[in-house]
């Protein structure tokens, strides 16, 4: 019995196993998008032109300006998690500010983005977009599903964040225990890997 | 808990693995404006999987970590890589 109360006197912490958590939910991202990616894939086998056209319609400036924020705010998310290990609380903070501040900038520039193809009548189901053929439509219909899908991984980061953000406030992650940052850190970095594909493949085709 | 000590990494190397990334974006964006055909395809996809190896190695720590993290990666990949053979080895021959 004396055992069993020492036991529970133990706080029990794995830090590995719960990392190995995280990237068996990253890995079935990577599928999930990597479906998305297949049908990409074999639709522009069988529509080369139109998906040329539909990418020469994208902004190829908004596309790389938000390819390197993301990058940027990928590096400052790893970096807090460095100052966080270094048990430097303040810097961390500043460090996961920027990270959120560039997470609501990357969307706003999305919004641009899209509002600009929505008022030129490139949106799902459009009458121009009817007109302009099947091709085109898949274009389009895969350039809204998958980059949404993206940006909703990205709205549901920005709430990951500002969680993180409390919990460093409040000392719940510190010097020692900061492994919901590297795990939130793990999530901000599949979403960038993502965008690192969809970049190329909607923006620059030639 | 693992006895040994975790790897910290410095700000430093992130910074480099962070101009490394930018580099790369620009060249992956310099090199659409030459005229390869269904090269340029290829060569996107070639920088694509540099950066996107960069990312997994440093910012994701797979480098120090586990090696069993970078294993499973490897496998998921190698998965989606046959998925994508099998479909177009079916879509080449209809």
């Amino acid at each position: 019995m004396e055992k069993i109360t020492e036991h529970t006197a133990h706080v029990h912490r794995d830090d590995e196993g719960d990392k190995l958590g995280m990237w068996l939910f990253i890995f079935t991202e990577l599928l999930l998008f990597g479906m998305l990616f297949l049908i990409y894939a074999v639709y522009r086998y069988k529509n080369p032109v139109a998906f040329q056209l539909g990418g020469e319609e994208l902004d190829v400036f908004l596309g790389t300006l938000n390819t390197v924020i993301l990058l940027i705010s990928s590096a400052t998310v790893a970096m807090s998690i460095t100052a966080m290990q270094k048990g430097e609380k303040t810097k961390a903070l500043i460090l996961l500010g920027t990270t959120l501040f560039i997470a609501v900038v990357f969307l706003i520039n999305k919004w641009f983005e899209w509002g600009a193809k929505i008022d030129y009548g490139l949106y799902p189901n459009s009458e121009n977009l009817l007109e302009l053929g099947h091709g085109t439509t898949l274009f389009f219909g895969l350039y809204y599903v998958m980059s949404g899908i993206h940006a909703l991984h990205i709205l549901i980061g920005i709430g990951l964040f500002v969680f993180v953000y409390r919990q460093i406030m409040v000392n719940k992650i510190n010097k020692t225990d900061y492994v919901w940052l590297e795990n939130v850190g793990l999530y901000w970095h599949l979403v960038d890997l993502i965008w690192i594909f969809l970049f190329p493949l909607f923006y620059l085709i030639h | 808990m693992s006895q040994e000590k975790q790897h910290i990494s410095s700000y430093t190397s992130h910074f480099v693995v962070l101009i490394t990334l930018i580099i790369l974006t620009g060249i992956s964006v310099a090199v659409t404006r030459v005229e390869m055909g269904p090269l340029n395809t290829l060569v996107a996809m070639i920088i694509a999987g540099a950066k996107a190896s960069v990312v997994l190695a440093w910012f994701m720590h797979l480098k120090f970590d586990n090696k069993l993290f970078a294993i499973f990666t490897a496998l998921v990949l190698v998965i989606f890589l046959l998925v994508l053979y099998v479909t177009f080895f079916d879509y080449s021959y209809r």
